[in-house]
């Protein structure tokens, strides 16, 4: 006879001395695991739950300015510093990590419309109400010496907004026409203008890097090449953008900001119809800055709120707002992709953690690995309705609350409207529902080329929702 | 594709270098030709109709690092992975590989593909650590033409080890039985319940008695809940929860008549079967009775659960065993096992198998996947008792023989493995997971029989952990508490929950109303027509047209079905062509 029975021996199991950790042995067969999907499920719910638990996404308020914020700039070297220009002509510079005032500095008079960090970071150029450019040191005067800018240009009009060419000696600035300036010089070196318009913002594309685009207030968005003489291309859109920001990895997308509550992406080689529009705010949209993984973008609007998109998401990841907080006039998204600041009407500048429910400063490496866990059963787990219910929630005033649905309730009659049309009326048999613009073809009109000036007139069946889509009536 | 490029050195490397890596390694006395053979047999495991490109490509890198010399001239004799054997990979096999269509977006391949490979991984480190793990499960072997049946206890116990020795023993209380009998999870409890009002419960291993109490009352079951610290012992009228000193800490009113309790340790609920035919759910974390479902079908005295998706069964007086959920108020299904009354029912832990036995003096075995028979034994005087151990041994007690079987249902078993006789009839009976033990409660009290081959070898820590402090205790329970499935979770199948949920046509049709506004499958409604003449009325046309509606509708069928052909040969042709790579001038004009 051969027998053999179990008999651990316990050493083997207990730890010797209470100094030593448990010893945990592992056995992972599956029939010794059983629930395993069901446990998982349970294990992604609560990780969500936990999520919106921590999700506190202000960090400090920094307050200073005695007027409301118009414009900030990152320091393109520091990630601690920060530019911030408000309505009264003061610039503050921040120390973000100490989160406090380092230097103020009176530099226009009336608003500072607009500034940008040159490349190298040594200094930074500041337009205002007062039609000046003005070239500024980053560090601050020493004792005794009076601040003054290195450089005064003084321009022909008001300029309302400025950037800086990522590599070169070169600016440019919008205002009633696109002034692109050389350092060197007191004169622009060229100048765009199609039409009689003024412009309200302008910005270099980040990786080709003669190529610029510009918001105007004919309701289009112009691009332009430095080295040409006249500008590329034009879309025109139902209502005004107030900014744009180029995608800095994918940079031939570029995303504006839209006085019809919309942000419209847009693939810059096919203008005629936008890649992405995302919805969500409730008032117009003012600022958006990307993130610089370029994966995200953050906007901020006048209703008081700020939304984080993703970069082809029709609705917002997310949305801040505090009772505080008034119509959020710029935003920026830190460089280092953790942070977003935000400057308002009430004269303060906000740090936000872009990941709301982040937890800041050195994991342990337990602690981060249960959160590496929980994230990969949170994204496994997305799309049941449990955990997508938890994941979506979000509190909003309840003023933007109603707005929201009220908007909603709009949509869906106009799209009713739609629906009808198609079907009864006979001059419309010719509409389908593909035409229906759920999200792509939304808001952009048409794009017309800059070498045969051949407004393209949208299709006539275009006419019948664009009536009830938008607040003004197409104009020819 | 990249070999057909090496194959060209001329081009590629210098002569005196192509001739230094393609030389002949020099002969070596490891490198037989069976040597050889069992490299080229490493990728066993591996190979497969699933091997992707990546894969192909992946072993012509490690093809040619095998043909790199190292300086000294001698090649490594176990080149690569060491193989893992590739019943050990099944046993870790969660799913077939998802098909791809053409059609897919090609990110979604790429997420597909990604987590595919991640599975992939994680199943082939479970096998390699698999390989190593520190136990080995008990067995028992005859000497030649000696049967392992006729084995006694006594000869178990003196042959093997003091410790385990000392697990085979017998408590001789005659007074208040006979027991019902229950292990905690771990298997370090033991819970006796005394058909007279004795309740016990004891370290069993170390002999140390945790508490001893008469409830004064008649107890029908007793069972832990999820750990050491609370059992529940169904009494005459209600159920009670008692803490393992004793102390009585609930008394249940609302589950009265208890017969069976059974207790899913990852949902936390206690089931109950009545006699008055109710099975109840009880949620023990919160304390509230989850659903209460009146069977029907009379005294509820058989139950058991199948641990692989907490689904309930029951055994009934009509022969049927019906399997229950607490998110339905009817059976989720019945069948029909025997021709007498159910006696008693277990299901192994992979939740494949039920084995039942009935008056009928048979015993069953059923796949309860498919819900068919596999085999059916008869023994003479009929199994009052089931009971299954972790490794899928069965015991069987006939009167007062507790019968231990094999393989039940893979082999047609004529002999028991073991067997023993207890002084009088069994009652109660359960496996020890993680031990070589059988507990039997009998009317003469306990006994605790050595059965080889038993218990898992190697528990999971982080699980059911028989060597767990109470530090660890108390963090475990905090962790189960966390994660605690909800009942209604329980599902037939258990990995219902991680697939995709495809919308129905129905489903897709409704949305499809919606969004358009009105349904573009309906169909006209018949109007009559206002006719004055003829026989031929509007409604004697639309009948008429009615009677040869289906031929139409098959004319349809048919022309889809010949497109669908004609369509699939096109492919496969242009497929064909493509393959081939022969084109011919003339292939331009084609269309």
């Amino acid at each position: 006879m051969k027998v053999k029975v179990l008999s651990r021996n316990p050493d083997d199991y207990v730890r010797e001395t209470k100094l030593d950790i448990q010893r945990v042995p592992r056995n992972y067969d599956p029939t010794l695991h059983p629930f395993e999907v069901s446990r998982e499920y349970t294990r992604a719910l609560n990780a969500t739950k936990l999520e919106r638990l921590f999700a506190k996404p202000f960090v400090t308020s920094l307050d200073g300015h005695r007027d409301g914020v118009n414009c900030m700039a990152k320091h393109t070297k520091t990630l601690s510093t920060l530019l911030s220009g408000s309505c009264d002509g003061e610039v503050k510079v921040w120390n973000l990590t100490k989160r406090e005032c380092v230097r103020t500095l009176q530099a226009h008079e009336g608003f500072v419309r607009g500034m940008v960090v040159r490349f190298c970071g040594s200094s930074f150029f500041t337009v205002g109400d007062d039609k000046t450019i003005k070239q500024w040191k980053m560090e601050a005067p020493g004792y005794g010496e009076e601040e003054e800018p290195l450089n005064t240009i003084l321009g022909k009009s008001v300029f309302t907004g400025l950037d800086h060419h990522q590599k070169d000696a070169v600016f440019a600035t919008c205002g009633q026409q696109v002034d692109i300036w050389d350092e060197q010089r007191t004169s622009p070196i060229r100048s765009f203008t199609w039409g009689v318009d003024s412009f309200s913002a302008v910005r270099f594309n980040p990786v080709e890097t003669e190529l610029l685009a510009s918001c105007a207030s004919d309701r289009s968005v112009v691009l332009y090449d430095m080295r040409e003489s006249t500008p590329l291309k034009k879309v025109i859109m139902t209502m005004r953008s107030n900014t744009l920001c180029w995608n800095p990895m994918e940079a031939y997308y570029f995303t504006c900001c839209n006085e019809d509550y919309n942000l419209y992406t847009y693939d810059m080689r096919f203008l005629d119809k936008p890649i992405t529009v995302h919805m969500d705010h409730v008032s117009a949209a003012l600022d958006v800055d990307y993130s610089p993984t370029g994966k995200e973008f953050v906007s901020a609007s006048f209703d008081k709120t700020i939304r984080i998109f993703a970069k082809d998401g029709g609705h917002s990841r997310e949305v801040y707002h505090t009772k505080r907080m008034q119509h959020v006039i710029c935003i920026k998204w830190s460089l280092d992709n953790k942070y977003i600041l935000s400057g308002s009407d009430e004269m303060n500048i906000r740090l936000w953690k872009a990941n709301a429910a982040e937890k800041l400063g050195v994991m342990s490496p337990r602690e981060r690995e249960a959160a590496n866990y929980n994230q990969t059963l949170k994204e496994k787990f997305q799309h049941h309705p449990q955990v997508r219910r938890v994941a979506r929630h979000r509190h909003l005033p309840k003023s933007l609350y109603h707005q929201t649905k009220e908007l909603r309730v709009m949509k869906e009659a106009r799209r009713r409207k739609y629906v009808f049309l198609m079907h009864f009326s006979f001059e419309a048999s010719a509409l389908s529902l593909s035409e229906w613009p759920r999200r792509k073809g939304h808001g952009g009109v048409m794009a017309t080329r800059a070498a045969g000036v051949t407004y393209a007139v949208p299709p006539a069946q275009w006419k019948v929702w664009l009536v009830g889509l938008c607040p003004l009536t197409w104009a020819q | 594709m990249s070999t057909t490029e090496t194959t060209d050195p001329a081009v590629l490397l210098p002569e005196g270098l192509w001739h230094k890596l393609h030389r002949k390694p020099a002969a070596r006395y490891w490198k037989d030709p069976q040597e050889v053979a069992r490299k080229d047999g490493n990728n066993v495991g591996k190979t497969g109709q699933q091997q992707a490109q990546k894969a192909n490509k992946r072993r012509l890198v490690e093809d040619s690092e095998d043909e790199e010399q190292v300086l000294s001239g001698k090649s490594d004799p176990f080149p690569g992975p060491a193989p893992i054997p590739e019943d050990r990979l099944q046993k870790f096999k969660r799913k077939d590989k998802t098909k791809t269509s053409r059609s897919q977006h090609y990110k979604l391949k790429d997420i597909i593909t990604r987590s595919e490979e991640t599975s992939e991984m994680a199943q082939k480190q479970a096998a390699r650590l698999d390989l190593v793990l520190p136990e080995d499960a008990g067995f028992l072997e005859g000497d030649e033409d000696e049967d392992t049946c006729t084995i006694s206890q006594e000869d178990i116990a003196d042959s093997v080890d003091i410790t385990s020795a000392t697990k085979h023993f017998s408590l001789k209380l005659s007074q208040f039985g006979p027991y019902r009998v229950d292990y905690s999870n771990t298997g370090r409890q033991l819970l006796l319940g005394g058909r007279r009002g004795h309740v016990a419960c004891i370290d069993w291993q170390t002999k140390h008695l945790m508490c001893e109490i008469n409830v004064m009352e008649s107890v029908n079951d007793v069972k832990w809940l999820h750990s050491e610290a609370m059992y529940a012992v169904a009494q005459k009228k209600c159920l009670y929860i008692y803490d393992s000193k004793g102390i009585e800490l609930h008394c249940i009113r609302k589950f009265n008549d208890v017969l069976r309790m059974q207790f899913l340790p990852f949902h936390f609920l206690l089931v109950t079967a009545s006699a008055t035919s109710f099975l109840q759910y009880l949620d023990v974390s919160v304390g509230k009775e989850v659903s209460a479902t009146c069977t029907k079908t009379g005294r509820l005295d058989v139950m058991c659960q199948n641990p692989h998706n907490a689904i309930v069964h029951l055994g009934h007086s009509n022969g049927t065993v019906t399997l229950w959920s607490p998110n339905q108020k009817e059976a989720l299904a019945k069948m029909l096992c025997h021709q007498g009354a159910v006696r008693s029912v277990a299901v192994d832990k992979t939740g494949m198998y039920m084995v039942t036995s009935g008056m009928d003096k048979k015993m069953k075995v059923y796949d309860i996947r498919s819900f068919k028979p596999l085999k059916s034994y008869f023994l003479p005087a009929g199994a009052s008792c089931l009971s299954l151990s972790q490794r899928g041994l069965l015991s069987a007690a006939t009167g007062d023989i507790v019968q231990v079987y094999r393989d039940v249902w893979s082999t047609p078993v004529t002999k028991p493995y073991m067997a023993h006789r207890v002084q009088k009839a069994v009652w109660g009976m359960h496996f020890c997971p993680f031990e070589d033990v059988l507990g039997v409660g009998h009317g003469d009290g306990f006994t605790s029989l050595l059965v080889p081959g038993a218990g898992e070898p190697n528990f999971d820590g982080l699980g059911a952990n028989p060597y767990r402090s109470a530090k660890q205790r108390q963090e475990w329970e905090v962790k189960a508490l966390l994660e605690k499935i909800q009942p209604d979770l329980i599902t037939l199948d258990p990995t219902e929950l991680g697939r995709v949920d495809h919308a129905t046509f129905e489903m897709k049709h409704q949305d499809r109303v919606q969004a358009l506004g009105f349904d573009p499958l309906a169909k006209q409604k018949f109007v009559p027509r206002y006719k004055k003449k003829g026989r031929s009325s509007a409604g004697n046309h639309e009948k008429r047209k009615r009677k040869v509606a289906h031929e139409d509708l098959r004319e349809d069928i048919q022309k889809t079905a010949e497109a669908n052909v004609t369509t699939e040969r096109e492919r496969k042709e242009k497929k064909e062509v493509l393959l081939s790579g022969k084109r011919s001038a003339l292939d331009r004009f084609k269309k």
